[in-house]
């Protein structure tokens, strides 16, 4: 019985690491699929969490604060979209110029706005947050046998931003396989000349599969710092955004294998919290630090086809010059 | 890489990236007015902050040491066609292989340990990028997500050294001992400052490394190839070399870090000691235009950006120390991603001036 708890909550805590992650990993899915390097996925991530937590501290609204954040994060995916796509310029150039200058704008800002040393002030307030939904019955549901557990832990007791999330990998997939806007954006990621040639924007598209990241990075930040936490705090994303690209790749570019490297990630993440110091049979200790590079160490091996292959988008990070 | 047109030394070198410069400021300027601040007055001190006193300058181009490093690291790797985001990884732990040597053999005459610490730095560094390199060259890995995988375990890797094993024992803190004083890298005398040997070793540096891409067969062949990987091949290079050879070279030059952060300041390894040097050399490169003497000089502008942001933060407490790294995200904005965009209208502009002082070459080209 006790095992199953500690499961049941490791599980729990799987599901609220892999939200972040998730919507990050399927909003960069877009960007990459449509030929555009998806790394300033951490910076997106970190505007739109200063953002949400900034607004919503101000207005007492968590979703003023939510949309403060979704808006963020697309003026910051146009930058991207400018530099890399307008002018041409290096994706990653660019979307490492937007995670340097995020990094240092955040608690810059939130030191002129709120002086409380480079982070915003704490949200107490209920509405200044996204709280945790019970589903009926879930708190009677915790003390009844096996199910009840899982049911109150699992199912309810989430905000509503990690129900969206989920959610959102069907709706990731229907789009970029089943409706036509999702098919003009895998061909423009795999052959834009081609694209080009149907009469179709190629610049277009990619603004949209750009500012789509923006969206859900957006929607990423807000759930770190109103949702997961009570605050924007420095550096909060912590790589969360680079791992983010990591799941993508490792989700080989598709959403429900995307989730699945979410969750795999988010499980060693969760996983390396509660093994802190604890010994294990036949290993003893194992130091938390490889539990945490280990999302890393497997991304790289596969990126290196020594674990099934990763098959990127052909045309990604290559600027497209129309033919005159 | 496509060149849109050809400008002459002076604008490439000189204007171009002194305009992206300015817009970077402006951008900044106008930050620090939505904090309430005068950007003027903030301008000033910082100015004075880095350049004010012998001492401060000492700080200046201490900071800046780091940053010729890691500024060099990425330019070698850009020649090659390389991106390599990996500098801080790299530089990590090349200033463990640093550290170490300073901890084993520490108590040796000093021009004993120097060489073997450059030595051990570079092949830290180096063996840091070698797997992404190796990776890119033999199995197709993007260099640029591989290079950030391993900032990341580096990141673990030390942490756990510094925490198990090579902690000082009966010390909370993640630090090892410190150096026997026979190590320390001299200071330089009238700056007052842990400006020390390590600066001149890394102009020492810059300058092998001009050497080494204008005036050898291999950087030669790295540039042919980073420029154009197809022709490279028919020229009798093979890509796989250059990025591996390219890859070593670069990681071995952040990995000299440490000669300047732990041997000539800190004096014992700590945690996160590279402290983002690695990230700032994106900027210092693309600033620097990839050139030696460029990112020298763009790396004492960083390190006085950095000395005088620290400055700016005393006197005027609304402004922080992370406002300079946001100037180092514009910079990088202006300099590399958006560089076309002051690059095209420049050359209609000298294309225009050419012509009017010189009616022939308005013939060659009748549209405009």
């Amino acid at each position: 019985m006790e095992t199953y708890t500690l499961v049941v909550l490791l599980l729990a805590a799987t599901i609220r690491v892999a939200t972040p992650l998730l919507l990050a990993a399927l909003g960069g899915l877009f960007s990459e699929r449509a030929g555009v390097i998806a790394l300033g996925l951490e910076g997106m991530m970190l505007g739109a969490a200063f953002a949400a937590a900034a607004v919503s501290a101000a207005s007492g609204s968590a979703w003023l604060g939510l949309g403060a954040g979704i808006g963020t994060a697309v003026l910051l995916a146009l930058v991207i979209a400018v530099a890399g796509v307008t002018f041409r310029g290096n994706q990653v150039v660019a979307a490492m110029a937007v995670n340097i200058m995020v990094a240092g704008l955040g608690p810059s800002l939130a030191l002129a706005w709120f002086d409380l040393g480079g982070q915003t002030p704490q949200l107490n307030d209920a509405a200044q947050r996204f709280r945790e939904l019970v589903w009926p019955g879930a708190e009677a549901a915790r003390h009844t046998p096996l199910p009840g557990l899982l049911y109150a832990e699992l199912l309810s007791g989430h905000s509503v931003i990690v129900y969206l999330a989920f959610a959102l990998v069907p709706a990731a997939a229907w789009v970029l396989y089943r409706s036509r806007f999702g098919l003009r954006l895998r061909a423009v990621g795999e052959n834009p000349s081609a694209v080009d040639t149907a009469g179709l924007s190629v610049t277009g598209l990619r603004y949209q599969a750009v500012v789509l990241s923006g969206v859900l990075c957006g929607v990423a930040g807000a759930y770190l710092s109103t949702a997961a936490s009570s605050g924007f705090v420095r550096d909060m994303t912590a790589g969360k955004g680079y791992l983010a690209l990591a799941a993508l790749v490792f989700g080989n570019w598709r959403p429900w294998r995307t989730l699945g490297a979410c969750l795999l990630f988010a499980f060693t993440d969760a996983l390396a919290t509660r093994l802190q110091g604890v010994p294990l049979p036949l290993v003893g200790v194992i130091p938390v630090q490889f539990v945490l590079a280990l999302p890393y160490v497997l991304t790289v091996l596969l990126l290196a086809g020594f674990v099934g292959r990763a098959v990127a988008p052909a045309a990604i990070g290559q600027p497209y010059e129309k033919e005159r | 890489m496509t060149e849109p047109g050809r400008l002459p030394k002076w604008v490439d070198y000189g204007l171009l990236p002194a305009l992206n410069l300015l817009a970077a400021l402006l951008l900044a300027g106008g930050i620090i007015r939505l904090m309430g601040e005068s950007p003027v007055a903030a301008l000033k001190l910082l100015a004075d902050g880095a350049g004010g006193s012998p001492e401060s300058i000492g700080y200046t181009l201490y900071y800046a040491t780091n940053f010729i490093f890691t500024g060099l690291a990425v330019a070698v790797a850009y020649h090659a066609g390389l991106f390599n985001i990996g500098a801080e990884g790299q530089a990590y732990i090349g200033g463990l292989g640093t550290g170490l040597v300073c901890l084993a053999v520490g108590h040796w005459p000093f021009w004993i340990v120097l060489p073997l610490a450059i030595l051990a730095g570079a092949a830290g560094g180096a063996a840091w990028a070698f797997v992404p390199a190796w990776l890119q060259a033999r199995r197709g890995s993007h260099i640029v997500i591989t290079t950030i995988m391993f900032n990341f375990i580096a990141s673990a890797l030390m942490t756990y050294l510094l925490v198990n094993v090579l902690i000082r024992p009966g010390q909370q803190s993640p630090e090892t001992r410190e150096f026997a004083a026979a190590s320390f890298m001299p200071v330089l005398p009238f700056f007052g400052a842990p400006l020390n040997l390590a600066f001149v070793v890394a102009l020492g540096v810059a300058a092998l490394v001009w050497i080494f891409i204008w005036r050898t067969r291999w950087g030669y062949a790295w540039r042919v190839a980073g420029a154009n990987p197809s022709a490279a091949v028919y020229a009798g290079i093979h890509p796989d070399r250059v990025t591996l050879g390219a890859m070593l070279l670069s990681g071995a030059l952040a990995g000299l870090l440490g000669l300047n952060e732990l041997m000539g300041a800190q004096h014992r390894i700590l945690l996160d000691f590279p402290g983002g040097a690695g990230f700032v050399g994106i900027a210092v490169a693309l600033m620097g235009r990839n050139h030696p003497v460029g990112i020298v000089a763009s790396a004492i502008l960083f390190g006085a950006l950095v000395q005088g942001g620290s400055q700016l933060s005393f006197d005027m407490p609304r402004v922080n120390r992370d406002m300079v790294v946001v100037i180092q995200g514009l910079v990088i904005l202006f300099c590399g991603a958006l560089e076309h965009m002051f690059r095209a209208p420049l050359v209609a502009w000298y294309r225009r001036r050419l012509e009017q002082s010189n009616p022939q070459s308005a013939i060659r080209n009748p549209q405009s």
